[in-house]
């Protein structure tokens, strides 16, 4: 993929400009449509106005720059490095730029998400055209006003100079430039002449979150806002029959109590399968604290709906699932069974990891004020379209009688792709005609989860001559299974016979995506499957992964996802910056590489031993995302996904009993700490190819490489999460 | 409702609130000093840290009852313009990703750090322990407590 080129800019529609009555130039861009490959083209380019652009650059008569950053911000750095790409075309210095977080555009329902790591790879075409426009504008309307011609004129820093040497600044051309015709031809710079990407950009809210001024969801407040604290089944299987709210009422500053649940249950077909469709109570109050107290307070009488499954149930679902014959085949190459029967030897695993809540450290809130007429949103939601879509669906308003204001987000993780609780803060300000914020406790947050179920999986290897020359993964989950591009992830196209299977159970849990949904687990068990088969073999863990990619180079096959090539320069990466193989007496390395969200990473983690107990004291991450746009939060990604990969195989474990999750707070559910974790060392390949997203691919081999690592410790294998339960009775042995 | 009377940010605040209202939702509910956050509720996260008296404590678990009279600095009032060595060592690191657990990192590094103004590593590491970070920036929250000590020194 070539990044410089002349393009015809053949999308030139989804742009339009304007003069501002306040001075200065606006341009808008529909991001979604620009960066979607399928986009149609709107009918009637006429009628569109400035409510149809969800992305907007702003160069008022100074020359200061505002960008509109379009997508959620959830701490994976967009509101950030989105922009850059827009100031790096448009030539000015990253210090004119002021960043404002753009609202959801309502009336085109797009890509205005945060999730799957896509943000940058779907936006980096767009984001340079729309900069690349703006500036061959303001070059236009320079050459006009001297009467040169164009191409003999430049820009930098947000000034034109000509070859007179005559100089103007961006601000001074601007109302001419909104007047031009948006030009078809535009040049994309050469990655080399990069000013802006590729240096490090500060987080744009950095002075805000250090002195703490209000910026997430919770901190949102409006005139005449009430909070609300609500009651949910306490387990799943289990559904209100009734309710007494007399102490509730009781309780200083409760205005009111509600039964909500029929808003919900009109959308239910939309709703269903990432929410609970079950009525709830709500308390009115006039503080957080009067609502949760009131909460408490209130007395309920709950009903069984369903079975009450325990986690030894899944277990059992699970295993009678890869035990079993009932699968959907979701890739198959060669001959499978012929390789297995013809094998020298067979080696089958069994890995298995248990549900996750998120725990995103802000618990899950929204504000509503919802009138007949108007219905305004405000808060933390990774798919805004999605909320807005289902509260116009149950209000029975137009999308443009909406308007959702997006807030930053204490994290995301997966969570807020679910706007279960926008649809609770609508119904309760429906129900008590007042703007209402809902704040869920961590309990709350805990309980009513869209969790990472618990998955298995069983694989099996076929060794014939010192190769691997059969390879067959089943998956066991819950309620969902594998996406369709990862049975097409390495080992896919490396070994000659390969079948990928997935079996599914039902479960009343409300389950949804995780960070890096399912290969945050599978690449765990897969890595550590290749170690054993490596040790089997004789061989390097790192060397057979490198001979065995040897066999996907160059392709043809359409539906692979992953570069050989690349995948072989991030290993051979992190090998030589990770002194792979040669680490101090006492020093025991693990390695996992691991392609996904269109990233190749491969990490190599360092565990010792401390009193009984493997401590990871450092992990080295080679990573290949193309072009490094913002390298100091492409950093942080990186180090917080090995980390939070780390912390999750060690310690993530929610159980359920009668329905009912065993942890609800974080005195039961332990999550990483600072004393757990490792340095983390990040290296990026060089190149020049298009972008690719970091906020989930920095996780999936952590897990891996740290049991590879605690194996060449202790000699013990671990195949199932989380290792900390694996490793006590071991401990105690040793300890 | 009770009259409560604590200095906050150095300015004597009157609240009228249930003795039970822990300081957090008197600081966010009543006082709009959001830069506190709410993560757990029940002292773990350490989202919550203020000082009372110069000392880190979770407001999330003090009553207001318990600490009538009390001095207490927020996030808001650790430094007039952001300039305390700890928000520049923030800054200068580039610590934050989502950003919502930050403001209770600082002010338990902030304390820490005038009591032990040349910490080693491993005190940092201990000091640290009871925030949590769940989109682990941890080695950025270590490296900009080492750099905020030496702006202090």
């Amino acid at each position: 993929m070539s990044t410089q080129n002349t393009t015809n800019l053949s999308r030139r529609n989804f742009i339009k400009t304007s003069a501002l009555a306040s001075g200065g130039l606006l341009i808008g861009f529909n991001l979604f449509q620009a960066c979607k490959p399928e986009a149609k083209m709107p009918v009637d380019i006429a009628s569109l106005n400035f409510n149809d652009f969800n992305a907007f650059i702003r160069i008022s008569d100074e020359g200061y720059v505002t960008i509109f950053s379009p997508n959620p911000e959830i701490g994976q750095g967009v509101k950030t490095s989105m922009p850059m790409i827009i100031a790096e075309e448009l030539n000015v210095s990253w210090d004119m730029v002021n960043v404002t977080q753009g609202a959801l555009d309502t009336k085109n329902f797009q890509r205005q998400v945060a999730g799957g790591s896509q943000s940058i790879r779907f936006g980096w075409d767009a984001l340079r055209k729309t900069g690349a426009t703006a500036r061959q504008m303001l070059i236009n309307a320079a050459a006009a006003k001297w009467g040169v011609d164009p191409a003999t004129c430049t820009a930098e820093n947000g000034v034109i100079s000509n070859a007179n040497g005559d100089k103007i600044g961006y601000g001074e051309v601007v109302k001419e430039a909104a007047v031009l015709e948006v030009p078809e031809d535009i040049t994309l710079k050469d990655p080399k002449d990069y000013k802006i990407i590729g240096t490090d950009a500060v987080n744009v809210d950095i002075d805000k979150i250090v002195t703490g001024k209000p910026l997430f969801g919770l901190d949102y407040k409006a005139e005449g806002m009430v909070y609300a604290s609500v009651l949910r089944p306490p387990s799943f299987g289990k559904k209100l029959k009734s309710f007494d709210a007399t102490k509730a009422k009781q309780v200083n500053g409760v205005i009111d109590v509600v039964r909500i649940g029929e808003k919900l249950k009109a959308i239910e077909n939309q709703a269903k399968g990432f929410t609970r469709i079950t009525d709830k109570v709500a308390v009115v109050a006039t503080s957080t604290w009067a609502a949760m107290k009131g909460k408490k307070a209130l007395e309920a009488v709950w009903e069984d709906e369903a079975r009450l499954e325990n986690t030894v149930d899944h277990d059992v679902e699970l295993f009678s699932i890869l035990d079993g014959k009932k699968f959907d085949t979701r890739r198959e190459d060669g001959n499978v069974k012929k390789a297995f029967a013809t094998a020298d030897k067979v080696i089958e695993r069994t890995y298995e990891s248990p549900f996750l809540p998120h725990n995103c450290m802000e618990p899950m809130n929204f504000y509503a004020d919802v009138k007949a007429d108007k219905i305004h949103l405000v808060g933390p939601v990774q798919t805004p379209q999605w909320a807005a879509g289902m509260i116009a669906a149950a209000y029975k308003v137009k999308p443009d009688q909406i308007h959702l204001e997006m807030t930053r987000m204490g994290g995301g993780f997966g969570r807020r792709l679910y706007g279960d609780f926008v649809l609770e803060a609508a119904e309760i300000s429906y129900a008590v005609k007042k703007p209402v914020k809902v704040v869920f406790s961590r309990e709350d947050d805990m309980a009513a989860g869209t969790y990472r179920p618990a998955i298995k999986y069983r694989i099996k290897a076929a060794l014939k001559d010192g190769k691997v020359n059969g390879y067959y993964l089943k998956e066991a989950a819950i309620n969902g299974n594998m996406y369709g591009l990862i049975p097409n992830f390495f080992p896919a196209g490396c070994i000659p016979n390969y079948k990928v299977d997935t079996g599914n159970y039902k479960s009343t849990m409300t389950t949804g995506a995780w960070r890096a949904p399912y290969t945050n687990f599978l690449a765990f068990a897969e890595q550590s499957f290749f170690k054993e088969l490596a040790d089997e073999l004789g061989r390097d863990h790192p060397e057979l992964i490198l001979e065995l990619l040897q066999n996907v180079k160059g392709t043809k096959d359409k539906r692979i996802q992953y570069s050989g090539e690349r995948m072989e320069e991030t290993i051979n990466l992190v090998l030589s910056k990770s002194n792979w193989g040669k680490a101090p007496e006492g020093t025991f390395q693990g390695f996992a590489a691991y392609y996904s969200h269109n990233t190749h990473v491969a990490e190599v983690a360092e565990v010792v031993m401390e009193k009984g107990m493997p401590k990871v004291k450092k992990v080295t991450v080679a990573v290949d995302c193309g072009i490094v746009v913002n390298p100091t939060g492409a950093i942080n990604q990186i180090q917080g996904g090995a980390i939070d990969g780390i912390g999750h195989a060690m310690y993530g474990n929610l159980t359920f009993k009668e329905g009912v999750p065993q942890a609800r707070n974080f005195d039961k559910y332990r999550l990483i700490r600072m004393q757990e974790t490792p340095q983390v060392d990040v290296h990026f390949v060089k190149n020049t190819k298009s972008p690719t997203g970091l906020g989930e691919p920095g996780l999936p081999p952590a897990g891996g490489a740290v049991a590879n690592a605690i194996e060449a410790a202790m000699g013990k294998r671990i195949y199932k999460q989380p290792f900390i339960s694996e490793l006590k009775p071991e401990s105690s042995i040793l300890g | 409702m009770p009259n409560y009377t604590i200095t906050v940010n150095n300015e004597s605040r009157t609240i009228n609130v249930d003795s039970d209202t822990p300081l957090l939702w008197v600081l966010r509910d009543e006082l709009n000093l959001v830069g506190t956050k709410f993560g757990c509720g029940i002292a773990q996260c350490g989202a919550c840290t203020v000082h009372i008296g110069g000392v880190a404590m979770r407001s999330c678990s003090l009553p207001i009852s318990s600490i009538e009279g009390e001095k207490i600095t927020t996030i808001e009032g650790l430094s007039e313009d952001g300039s305390h060595p700890v928000q520049e060592a923030w800054k200068e690191i580039d610590v934050p990703q989502c950003g919502y657990c930050q403001s209770g990192q600082m002010m338990t590094a902030s304390a820490f750090l005038k009591d032990n103004p040349n910490p080693t590593e491993e005190e940092i590491r201990q000091a640290m322990h009871g925030n949590i970070c769940r989109c682990a920036s941890y080695n950025r929250i270590e490296k900009a407590v080492k750099v905020a000590s030496e702006k202090m020194t």
